[in-house]
């Protein structure tokens, strides 16, 4: 099916089975209930699973097959964004041309970078990538601010010219939207106390990301990916039987650099900003560690490891000590102090603390990351749900 | 597409959520609301946005801390605090409106991605009516923007550029803190008094948006007096080590130097200073001298004993009322009422914060709705008092509060760890008042979302 | 002139940071073949050792009949502690143990460092010689962040001023000592301090590993291990203690740091990337090399910090460390002293 084996055709039926359904399953706590604080079916946050499952789907073609790290590539993700946001504020509101072009300009840009960075390999190529990305975040924070906004930001404005719509004359900013159809609109849906919230650019988020998806399918089992796989393996041997292995790896940067750029323009597409800080190292290195935390080098992986990171940013910092007692409202006093004295200091502000404390268990409990932890539950439940579990990981909320 | 377009962003357990009940699934409806977030149950929710990680975290925590506070005088409890002082007595400490206050917290992280990114969800799954806080201007203008189309409205919390409510100002969004240009204008007359007006100064500029309209501010403001800019060196916000910058300065001819540095970068380039002597150094025949135009009390905790004598401004000061008078009533109110609950004197971000809520609370209450434009009528030109400002009025023109401003300098001798400034002077409101179109930007119309 | 001579002190004193960073890391990293994101979290945690130092000394306890202090007539300050050192040594001498705590802790951060250090080695990294660099980069970046989140929880997220001994405090006329005009290079005390007391580390290191068995034998180690192993060494053993050793190396530039800037809970981070460029630059494996770069890098960022140059070439000062990564990195591809073959697949 669709040039597919049958196990990655399996998997594809599956990503998009999850795609769908989503806000239902992101949903699973009913509104009323203590519980509902860990729903993550709002808009959002499903974007942004989409969103950065598309970034680690693509830095996971270049690390996963190639073995090479690249530790800039969150580079492209802004110049992506930046791209976009003028394609909004001087053509269209319509996504469609911001989002080719900021996977255009980011393939040119990751073009240039990689020319140069691919000249050297392993920690040396890492630090080339991490030197060309922190300094384009650098000069877009500071002196390029005419083009990127500084560090506020470069935001669509009231009297952008936007030459293809028509004047402008509700007093608000347009939003971002797909032939009218805005990507903040929203539909819900209430089955009893539960509600489900459908919008229509998470969709086209989910959308994408499924291409994306069947993108990368097609190249992991492609002879380009093989040989990527080969240059993982023992290049100079490649090297030796005569294979110039530098266009391939050059052609392999530059559509990791796409799928980020894409990513990108999506970002801005849900949300018209584009700041300078999402090219800073930390970015990219939030891609490096959700990939290596989903499981490099495989398939569902990266999407599982970038559902897990932002679901523990935009979930866990919103708990604050208020929540916490309602929690344990229901214990004696006393008891109720211990238990919220023990869990706060890993909730709201301590968030990050979660996230380390369960970086270091993923990697030492799951060697291969979260994929490793689906297969070994798995193996628990038989072999004829295993296909199931591969995706089904520890924590439930986040399943994208 | 308009017949299914019947909500947008909004989403939250309406009444009509619970009343369905066990009902067949009713699908694809939602209450028709007349704006985003229409509270319809008993209690209204709040956003506070503000830094929990990263540098600006302990300020995050002390506009916590007040939030927390003006939620429960909201609701009736402590001991009502500045709503006693408070000019206006719309606010009867039944929640608004009648609805109790309920709050959700988020994480900004100071930078305006995450900022938005946690605006975004008080407002789409928490059903927040009203988000505030934050401590970067950066993130002030981002999460403005986004209130703006997300037709709710934004009531700032420390963010001190211009471009809040001048070039990015938007209908939806109010600043009571006050700005690089009131800072200027209100430090130049006190620094011509003490220094002179004759004298060269030379800025360092964090390489940011607040820093170039405060090094703009302090610059006009100064120059006006008589003072001549030697030079202004842009120095990158990521910075640690200010040494290569500070060097260069004892002989550039200048004999001031003016910090446009605000949190880290301010602690870090004063200490730098005072370790290359500038403090006790002579230039032009006269003492070097050195001026922080915004300071806020975690920069002089941080910076230690090395602010001792630096003029700067502030927005807001604890000991204002005993050192003052009456006309800063609700200071000591507010004080004594936060000192209470957590042992310590509020910051100047804790009070603007305390200040925002009510004020949204009480426009709520005279509008009579918490729509976006009806509080954007009812705090336009909205002139109140008693909020330990003094006279303040909330202009119409850019949603910007206009107030006294305070010229603090570091204590020499400070008393304990809270103590560490003092007053030198309060510049009147008329004299830190501008024009509202000099900074450009559209305000824009008021958005209701929905 | 003097302008120049000012920005190679400069450079030097941050290169004296770099350096120090760096030497550690590249031991871990480019000899031990463990990426370790934690390192620029051992640099904070040295900063911290003086804060918890300071704390210590600071310690007191109420005078009998204290009632709170009232703080500018507000009655909720908790009542002024006398310090015990104060009340055991006498106040001038109490306070003079104070005014040193920033050396003093040095005493304190060289057992504490080397224990977490080996702690660290035997509890965790120990397990991942053998494991992909990408499982190595995400536990010591989980464990950097669990270290940070830590510090923040007990000191907060602001800056804690440290300030150097008075004997140190002030500056003095450099320029008047090399013979030109008095006025012309003024110099931080500190900064000197801390400039020497790098050389010193970085000298002793050297000695260390160029003059002592321990030391031949870790070289050793490094370039082969599987031979010296054969050997009947335990190598192992070695191998932890050296990783103390680093984890000393960059507590103490944090020790020493924190009069120069006020130490915050998330300092390791902000000299993090920059450490592993520098170690890169120096190319893997060699220890001069990163003090070298560490030194180079570090006079460069000066220089292109002056006012003359970036009016020439704005926002050159944002980017001239990695500009000059990029060039040395192409000009010789395994930076300025590299072995081949380390890191490089």
């Amino acid at each position: 099916m669709l040039g597919l084996n049958k196990k990655d055709a399996g998997l594809l039926f599956f990503v998009a089975i999850l795609l769908v359904f989503a806000p239902f399953l992101l949903n699973p706590f009913p509104e009323s209930s203590s519980l509902a604080q860990f729903n993550a079916g709002y808009p959002d946050l499903m974007q942004r699973f989409a969103i950065f499952g598309i970034f680690a789907i693509g830095f996971n073609i270049l690390f996963g097959l190639t073995g090479y790290l690249s530790f800039g590539h969150a580079a492209f993700l802004g110049a992506g964004s930046y791209a976009s946001v003028w394609m909004l504020k001087l053509l269209t509101i319509n996504v469609i041309p911001a989002i080719i072009i900021s996977t255009l300009v980011a393939g040119v840009f990751a073009l240039l970078i990689g020319i140069v960075s691919l000249r050297r390999s392993g920690i040396y190529f890492s630090i080339l990538t991490l030197a060309f990305a922190q300094m384009a975040f650098a000069l877009a924070a500071s002196v390029l601010t005419p083009i990127t906004g500084g560090e506020t930001g470069l935001q669509t404005a009231l009297n952008d010219p936007r030459i293809l719509d028509g004047a402008n004359e509700t007093g608000n900013i347009p939003s971002p939207s797909l032939f009218g159809l805005e990507t903040g609109a929203t539909w819900q849906m209430p089955v009893g106390d539960w509600l489900f919230t459908f919008n229509a650019g998470y969709y086209m988020c989910a959308v994408m990301m499924l291409i994306a998806f069947y993108v990368s399918l097609r190249i992991f089992s492609s002879p380009f990916g093989l040989l990527l796989k080969a240059i993982k393996t023992n290049q100079n041997r490649l090297n030796y039987t005569g294979v110039s292995t530098r266009p391939y790896m050059l052609a392999c940067f530059v559509i990791s650099g796409m799928y980020a750029g894409l990513a990108g323009g999506l970002m801005v597409s849900m949300d018209p900003l584009a700041g300078a800080e999402r090219m800073q190292w930390t970015a990219s290195g939030e891609v490096v560690l959700m990939v290596i935390l989903g499981g490099a080098g495989t398939l569902i992986g990266p999407v599982l490891g970038a559902g897990f990171i932002k679901y523990f940013e935009n979930i866990f910092s919103k708990i604050n000590k208020s929540v916490l007692e309602g929690w344990f409202s229901f214990m004696p006093e006393g008891l109720q102090d211990i238990f919220v004295t023990i869990l706060y200091p890993f909730v709201g502000k301590g968030w990050h603390l979660t996230l380390g404390v369960l970086f270091m268990l993923v990697v030492i409990f799951l060697p291969g990351g979260l994929v490793e932890g689906g297969k070994r539950i798995g193996k628990l439940f038989g072999r004829r749900k295993s296909k199931d579990t591969e995706t089904g990981e520890t924590n439930p909320a986040p399943a994208e | 597409m308009s017949g299914f377009k019947m909500d947008r962003r909004g989403l939250l357990k309406t009444s009509a959520v619970v009343g369905a009940g066990l009902a067949m699934p009713t699908i694809f409806t939602s209450a028709a609301r007349a704006y985003t977030n229409e509270p319809t149950g008993g209690s209204v929710t709040l956003g506070f946005n503000v830094p929990q990680s990263g540098p600006y975290a302990d300020e995050g925590a002390d506009e916590l801390r007040a939030y927390e506070l003006a939620v429960e005088h909201l609701n009736g409890g402590g001991d009502g605090g500045m709503m006693n002082t408070f000019s206006s007595k719309a606010l009867k400490g039944n929640g608004i409106l009648g609805k109790k206050v309920e709050y959700v917290t988020g994480d900004t992280q100071t930078k305006p991605d995450a900022a938005r990114a946690s605006a975004r969800s008080m407002i789409e799954k928490d059903g927040a009516i009203m988000i505030t806080g934050g401590s970067s201007s950066g993130v002030a203008v981002a999460v403005q923007a986004l209130c703006q189309e997300a037709g709710v409205i934004f009531m700032a919390g420390l963010t001190h550029s211009n471009d809040t409510t001048g070039k990015d100002k938007k209908a939806n969004g109010f600043r009571h803190f006050f700005n690089s240009y009131m800072s200027g204008a209100a430090l130049a007359p006190i620094l011509a008094a003490n220094y002179g007006t004759d004298r060269k100064a030379y800025h360092l500029t964090a390489d940011y948006n607040w820093g170039y309209t405060t090094e703009e501010a302090v610059r006009n403001s100064t120059e006006a007096m008589g003072w001549e800019t030697v030079a202004a060196v842009k120095t990158p916000l990521a910075q640690t080590d200010f040494s290569s910058y500070v060097a260069p300065v004892l002989n550039s001819g200048a004999d001031v130097l003016v910090l446009n540095h605000y949190g880290g970068n301010m602690v870090n380039s004063l200490t730098s200073a005072v370790q290359f002597g500038l403090r006790a150094a002579e230039a032009n025949g006269k003492n070097f001298e050195i001026v922080v135009p915004l300071y806020s009390r975690l920069m002089a905790q941080g910076a230690g004993a090395n602010v001792a004598g630096i003029f700067g401004s502030t927005n807001w000061h604890w000991s204002l009322e005993n050192v003052a008078g009456d006309r800063y009533a609700g200071t000591n109110a507010f004080v004594q009422s936060f000192g209470a609950k957590y042992g310590f004197p509020p910051s100047q971000a804790a009070h603007t914060v305390y200040c925002q809520t009510l004020l949204y609370a009480d426009a709520a209450e005279r509008a009579g709705t918490f729509n976006p434009c009806g509080i954007d009528e009812a705090l336009a030109d909205y002139e109140f008092d008693g909020l330990g400002n003094g006279p303040t009025l909330y202009r119409a023109a850019d949603h910007q509060c206009f107030k006294d401003v305070l010229v603090v300098k570091g204590k020499e001798n400070p008393e304990s760890d809270f103590d560490l400034l003092e007053i030198v002077d309060v510049t009147p409101a008329e004299q830190v008042t501008y024009d509202a179109s000099i900074f450009g930007g559209e305000l824009g119309s008021c958005n209701p979302g929905a | 002139m003097d302008q120049i001579v000012l920005q190679i002190l400069n450079g030097l004193d941050k290169g004296s940071a770099y350096a120090l960073i760096a030497l550690g890391l590249t031991l871990i990293f480019g000899t031990l073949g463990v990426v370790n994101f934690a390192h620029g979290a051992l640099f904070m945690l040295g900063a911290f050792c003086t804060v918890t130092v300071n704390r210590i000394l600071n310690l007191g306890f109420v005078p009998e009949g204290a009632t709170t202090q009232s703080v500018g007539g507000f009655n909720f300050g908790s009542p002024k502690e006398t310090p015990y050192l104060e009340h055991w040594f006498g106040e001038a001498a109490g306070q003079a143990i104070v005014d040193w705590s920033v050396p003093l802790s040095i005493l304190f951060a060289i057992p504490v460092m080397l224990l977490i250090g080996v702690i660290m080695e035997r509890g965790l990294i120990k397990h991942f010689y053998k494991r992909p660099h990408a499982d190595q980069i995400l536990v010591t970046f989980g464990l950097a962040i669990v270290l940070q989140e830590i510090i923040k929880y007990y000191y907060g997220a602001n800056q804690i001023p440290a300030p150097a001994p008075e004997a140190f405090v002030g500056s003095f006329d450099f320029g008047a000592m090399i013979g030109m005009d008095a006025g012309a290079i003024i110099y931080p005390y500190w900064r000197i301090v801390y400039f020497v007391f790098a050389l010193i580390v970085i000298s002793a290191m050297f000695a260390f590993l160029r003059y002592t068995t321990f030391g031949m034998v870790v070289r050793a180690g490094m370039a082969d291990r599987e031979t010296v192993t054969i050997l009947g060494i335990n190598v192992d053993r070695r191998f932890t203690i050296m990783f103390g050793i680093a984890a000393a190396v960059a507590g103490l530039a944090g020790v020493m740091y924190t009069p120069i800037n006020s130490p915050n809970y998330h300092m390791g981070m902000d000299f993090l990337v920059i450490s592993f460029v520098v170690v890169v630059v120096g190319g893997m494996g060699s220890l001069p090399g990163a003090v070298l770069a560490g030194f180079l890098l570090g006079i460069l960022e000066s220089f292109a910090s002056m006012r003359e140059v970036i009016e020439f070439l704005p926002g050159v000062n944002q980017v001239v460390i990695y500009l000059a990564a990029i060039v040395i990195l192409l000009t010789r591809p395994r930076g300025l002293m590299g072995r081949a073959g380390v890191m490089e697949d």
